[in-house]
């Protein structure tokens, strides 16, 4: 809310400059924006009149005035505006002076006649957005005053940023409660008399049970001179708060919004057909609003209708037929109370965030309607005459907010804010804020004023005293309580380790949106099902990733893009499954299981998973001298991910045959512990890299966060004092054969004295048949009680000869 | 016959002077010592000489042999040094070229700040938790104090998938699942993703935030400041980060503060808001709002990582250029 300092220190005025206020009310939670001055940056303008007048001898369009301000000379003056007239009271730009738009004016001569300066309309004096001629000040204007100071522009516009329980400051009423009790102040006194009620004109009003309207006041204004301005003053003030100044009733129905908070309406009485209804709209009404768009009504809505039908959505907007025109003579007035719940969210609806539509979001004082009524009536008789009928008021009481009584404890306000404000200055705190408090024994016993719907329980009422004292006055401690140990377990690596693994070995983190493009995802994993956003920014962003390497090849792209040739990223967070058929959770991605180490869920229709991915593309370390120019190859990745699992310690991980549409056939694998698949890796297939236009060699890898996180906590043995024995086999197997198998084969057989396995060589060429390939096992045997001797050994080379020759046909080498 | 041996000895090691090369060395060896060497052919013919001859004349021949065995091995020692001092010089590297091998990695700004958080925290007790970032509509507002039609919606421009199932907005959301599953006293503090439909120069559609939490007996306002103070200058590594709390308003806290901080006399920054839990929070949650109180923060990752690396766009965050990603190894 935008309003001018000088108004609100007429309601309060502490002995602190613009900027300690602004502080203050920053401190208690009216949030300064901004605070600018009301002054147009313009100089040497003044009050002046139009004395004489006459055609410009070479310009239609123009004429010359003789002007007067306050000198014993007239000025003359060239003016092109239809509304210069003898004895009009404008502002007058003098040679030397200064306009906001930066002119400088000068003695200049226009088609042959000097101008010694400019009559100024409201728009260049930056006094109003738009303006029709020169302006128009009243004859009471004194004439040779400097414009600025008459206008009382030695003033700041303050724009504060209010939270949206607070509603009761949206009017320099409400601020200035705040501002009374942070200084201690009593408010000036503002009072509203009753203007004398002069016709018994009244219009009937129906109030439907049900709608938004639970309080309705209003009356009938006859005779009114609606061609008469606006005081300058008034014009001012609304304009320091932001508001145009249209004609003087809906000037002064905006004047006692901002001043107290009620918005009202006027409506131009004869056009209004039969009794004012106020209910919820029919299906299939419609409404041409005050800024001409016509909008289709929803039964939520309450509207204002007459016998024709709608004619203002209540509390947002009123209609374009009934509002109030040039031609307008008589006048109604509403001034009623609609409830924020029924309005809330039609502002949105209707796109219509009206200054009315805000403060009835918020709450608007229950108590405030007739006081408003009253306050509009006196401004518009006195600026527009004309006569006043009776006020009317309905009011609901059942529906009507209410604030309850609260007992706010000494001890619960110590224990709270950790110190206890002496009973005087918390007295004083509520008395000026407008709380109703009586002492008891444990405390107070409050009810908050009708204007405060956010003063509900204890605690609000304990905010009120630290608002106004201030959080810098209460003391700053550490709590007392001792934290107490939390588990920690050995057989878990915090995630924060398994990153920093893959930072050791030259990866780098990024951090991608959790939204992606569909298209882009769907060529990754047709198979997984993403969720939509109902709202998406744009469509690149428009459904959850169901996999984490669709933002790590937008990476890839976007960094090859800029001339990186080769890149080793990883990202960790959670991918999204959707699941509206309501599957079991492992059936979603066959490839991971999307249960493992899933945490908290909000339900089944979509399973969210900790995913660790990564991407390694080009060359692992590109033009060292000395360097090997190895590039991205799914070893190279498998080496990096048996060192991330080497911490499974003791997990039987294994890889396995894998079919992927986005890998390449015959280099991908899925890797499963525990007999679970928990990811996989695999180089892209060559034809997704044509497709993508990317050239260089892509290697991939996603698991389940957690199964990288799993350890064990380790468990020591004996070793032997005995040596080691060791035996190499060369076996001729069929190629399809895998070294998985061969490793399982002979694990499975030699359950002792079996210290370790080495496949260290595989050979394919001369003097091996075709279909087949020639491995080289190493078998390392130790035993704990003796020195193991060749025929130990030669049995354990046999028993594996034979099991592997059974289980997979393979036949020793000579 | 001892002018004999003499004429050997000179021979011998002017042979073994003139030799260059281990090779040379051995022949002259086998030339005097070998088994058909000179020296050996002199000893053979000591045989021929009288009884009374023999021992002088044997001693003699072993002394020269001894003296020629240690010439050669002195040679030998010699050659042997200068092969070796030869290979190390031709060994010797250019031991300021660059070394092959992986660069470092490094992790991302946002994790970085995000690990120093925790780790601060982490010293008061509090345990790192997280939960889901689709959430339902009663984690994140409902439950949180902020029904249906609550103006507090409007200041959170929400992603939606229908109308229950959202992306969270605040990471508050954690809070309440949190104490659904666990008794006071509890000290959480859950980092993670949170989304707003918002995006422009200062605002990005998803960010970070570090929710806390700490729920125990006569935890007040004054213990929210003290902690929330000493943290800020601990992250910032100074003493005179100034921090200033201004009332505000979260449905789910009560009072309400937001803290501003300002370094080296810049701007005041927004960096978290704060408070007193809601009792209705506390109530939704089945807490007992007589025994427990207790604070509630959230802080803004970007602002944070933003103030404390020199980052003056908030989109780089999001854009992963290695050459920005490279700057925080």
């Amino acid at each position: 809310m935008k309003f001018s300092e000088q108004w609100l220190r007429e309601w309060v005025n502490p002995p602190i400059d613009t900027e300690a206020l602004g502080d203050q009310l920053t401190f208690m939670g009216l949030e300064v924006d901004e605070i600018v001055s009301a002054a147009p940056d313009f100089a040497d303008v003044f009050v002046a009149r139009i004395v004489g007048i006459e055609q410009h001898p070479d310009a239609d369009r123009l004429r010359v005035c003789q002007v007067d301000c306050g000198e014993a000379e007239h000025l003359q003056i060239v003016c092109g505006a239809p509304n210069a007239r003898i004895g009009l009271t404008t502002a007058l730009a003098k040679v030397g002076g200064k306009l906001p738009d930066g002119t400088k004016l000068k003695k200049a001569k226009l088609r042959g006649v000097v101008s010694m300066g400019m009559l100024c309309s409201a728009s260049e004096l930056s006094l109003s957005e738009e303006a029709n001629g020169i302006m128009e000040l009243p004859d009471e204007a004194p004439v040779g005053k400097a414009l600025a100071e008459w206008l009382e522009l030695d003033d700041a516009i303050i724009d504060i940023e209010l939270t949206p329980d607070r509603g009761d400051c949206l009017s320099i009423r409400g601020i200035a409660r705040d501002v009374c009790a942070r200084n201690d102040l009593p408010m000036q006194l503002h009072e509203i008399t009753n203007v004398p009620v002069s016709i018994d004109d009244q219009w009937p009003v129906q109030v439907a049970d049900g709608c938004a309207c639970v309080r309705f006041t209003g009356r009938v204004l006859r005779d009114i001179d609606i061609k008469i301005q606006t005081p300058a003053w008034m014009v001012e003030r609304l304009r320091r708060s932001g508001i145009r100044s249209i004609n003087s009733a809906v000037d002064i129905t905006n004047y006692v919004m901002l001043e107290l908070g009620q918005p009202m309406h006027a409506f131009d009485l004869d056009k209004l057909q039969g009794a004012i209804q106020v209910r919820l709209a029919r299906v299939g009404e419609r409404l041409v609003l005050l800024d001409g768009r016509d909008v289709a009504l929803d039964e939520g809505t309450t509207i204002i209708a007459d016998d024709r039908g709608p004619i203002g959505i209540a509390g947002i907007m009123g209609g374009q037929d009934t509002g109030v025109s040039d031609s307008t003579t008589n006048l109604f007035f509403e001034s009623a109370l609609f409830l924020p719940k029924m309005i809330a969210g039609k502002p949105r609806q209707y796109a219509s965030h009206t200054e009315s539509a805000h403060r009835f979001e918020r709450g608007v004082d229950p108590a405030g309607q007739l006081d408003a009524l009253e306050y509009a009536t006196g401004l518009m008789r006195t600026i527009a005459g004309g006569s006043a009928g009776p006020t009317m008021d309905w009011v609901e009481p059942e529906r009507t907010p209410r604030r309850q009584a609260v007992l706010v404890r000494d001890a619960r306000l110590q224990r709270i804010l950790g110190i206890s404000p002496s009973s005087d200055t918390v007295q004083m705190i509520f008395t000026r804020l407008g709380i109703d408090s009586s002492p008891t024994s444990e405390g107070w016993q409050v009810q908050a004023p009708s204007y405060r719907y956010d003063l509900e329980i204890e605690e609000d009422y304990i905010e009120e005293v630290a608002r106004i004292v201030g959080f810098d006055s209460l003391p700053r401690t550490q709590p007392a309580n001792t934290p107490v140990f939390q588990a920690l377990s050995e057989a878990r690596v915090a995630p924060i380790d398994v990153k920093k693994r893959l930072v050791s070995t030259g990866y780098q983190e990024v951090v991608t949106y959790s939204f992606v493009e569909a298209g882009q995802q769907s060529r990754l994993r047709p198979d997984l099902k993403a969720l939509p956003l109902a709202n998406p920014l744009s469509s690149e962003m428009g459904v959850m990733r169901t996999t984490l390497l669709t933002g790590l090849m937008t990476t890839l792209q976007r960094n090859l893009s800029r001339q990186v040739t080769s890149l080793r990223v990883f990202e960790t967070g959670l991918r999204f499954l959707a699941n509206d058929d309501g599957l079991p959770i492992d059936q979603l991605d066959e490839y991971t299981l999307a249960s493992h180490g899933a945490g908290e869920q909000m339900d089944n229709s979509v399973q969210q998973q900790q995913m660790l991915a990564g991407l390694v593309a080009g060359k692992r370390d590109t033009q060292n001298w000395n360097s090997t120019d190895e590039s991205a190859s799914f070893f190279s990745a498998k080496a990096d991910i048996e060192l991330l699992f080497s911490q499974a310690n003791g997990a039987a991980v294994r890889f396995m045959r894998s079919d992927l549409a986005m890998l390449h056939p015959g280099q991908q694998a899925l890797v499963e512990i525990d007999g679970q698949n928990v990811g996989y890796v695999g180089a892209l297939n060559p034809a997704l890299l044509f497709e993508l236009d990317i050239e260089v060699p892509v290697v991939v890898f996603e698991f389940s966060l957690q199964a990288l996180c799993v350890a064990r906590v380790p468990k020591a043995v004996r070793l032997s004092r005995f040596p080691q024995v060791r035996r190499d086999l060369a076996l001729l197997v069929d190629e399809s054969v895998s070294a998985q198998q061969m490793l399982d084969v002979v694990r499975d057989c030699v359950s002792d004295n079996l210290v370790n396995v080495r496949l260290f060589d595989i050979y394919q060429g001369d003097n091996i048949e075709n279909g087949k390939k020639s491995v080289a096992l190493g078998l390392i045997l130790q035993d704990f009680s003796r020195t193991l001797e060749d025929k130990d050994a030669d049995r354990v080379t046999a028993k594996v000869t034979d099991a592997l020759g059974t289980s997979l046909g393979a036949v020793l080498r000579n | 016959m001892p002018l004999d041996l003499d004429h050997l000895i000179t021979d011998a090691t002017s042979h073994i002077e003139a030799s260059t090369a281990i090779d040379q060395l051995d022949a002259v060896r086998v030339e005097f010592l070998g088994k058909k060497g000179k020296l050996t052919g002199v000893l053979k013919s000591i045989g021929n000489l009288s009884a009374e001859e023999k021992p002088a004349a044997g001693q003699a021949v072993n002394k020269a042999k001894q003296a020629v065995q240690a010439l050669i091995e002195n040679k030998r020692l010699l050659l042997e040094n200068a092969l070796l001092a030869e290979k190390l010089a031709s060994d010797a590297l250019d031991i300021t070229l660059p070394a092959s091998g992986q660069l470092a990695g490094g992790l991302h700004p946002i994790t970085l700040t995000i690990e120093r958080i925790s780790a601060l925290f982490a010293q008061l007790g509090f345990v790192t938790t997280d939960g889901p970032e689709i959430e339902d509509d009663y984690h994140n507002f409902e439950a949180l104090n902020i029904p249906e039609h609550h103006p507090a919606r409007a200041m959170h421009d929400t992603f939606y998938f229908d109308v229950n199932r959202l992306l969270r907005t605040q990471t508050s959301s954690v809070q309440v699942r949190y104490m659904e599953s666990n008794q006071p006293p509890l000290r959480i503090i859950s980092p993670g993703r949170v989304y707003r439909c918002d995006s422009d120069m200062t605002h990005s559609p998803m960010f970070h935030q570090v929710e806390g939490l700490l729920v125990d007996e006569n935890i007040s306002m004054s213990d929210l400041m003290g902690h929330l103070e000493a943290f800020l200058n601990h992250f910032f590594d100074q003493d005179d980060c100034e921090i200033r709390f201004r009332p505000s308003y979260f449905p789910f806290t009560e009072p309400s503060a937001e803290v501003d901080i300002r370094i080296n006399k810049g701007p005041w920054l927004e960096v978290l808001g704060s408070g007193i839990v809601h009792p209705a929070v506390f109530r939704s949650v089945g807490i007992d709002t007589e025994r427990y109180t207790g604070y509630a923060f959230g802080m803004g990752v970007e602002r944070l990582a933003m103030l404390r690396y020199g980052v003056d766009d908030l989109r780089l965050f999001f854009e992963n250029d290695m050459r920005f990603l490279a700057q925080f190894h």
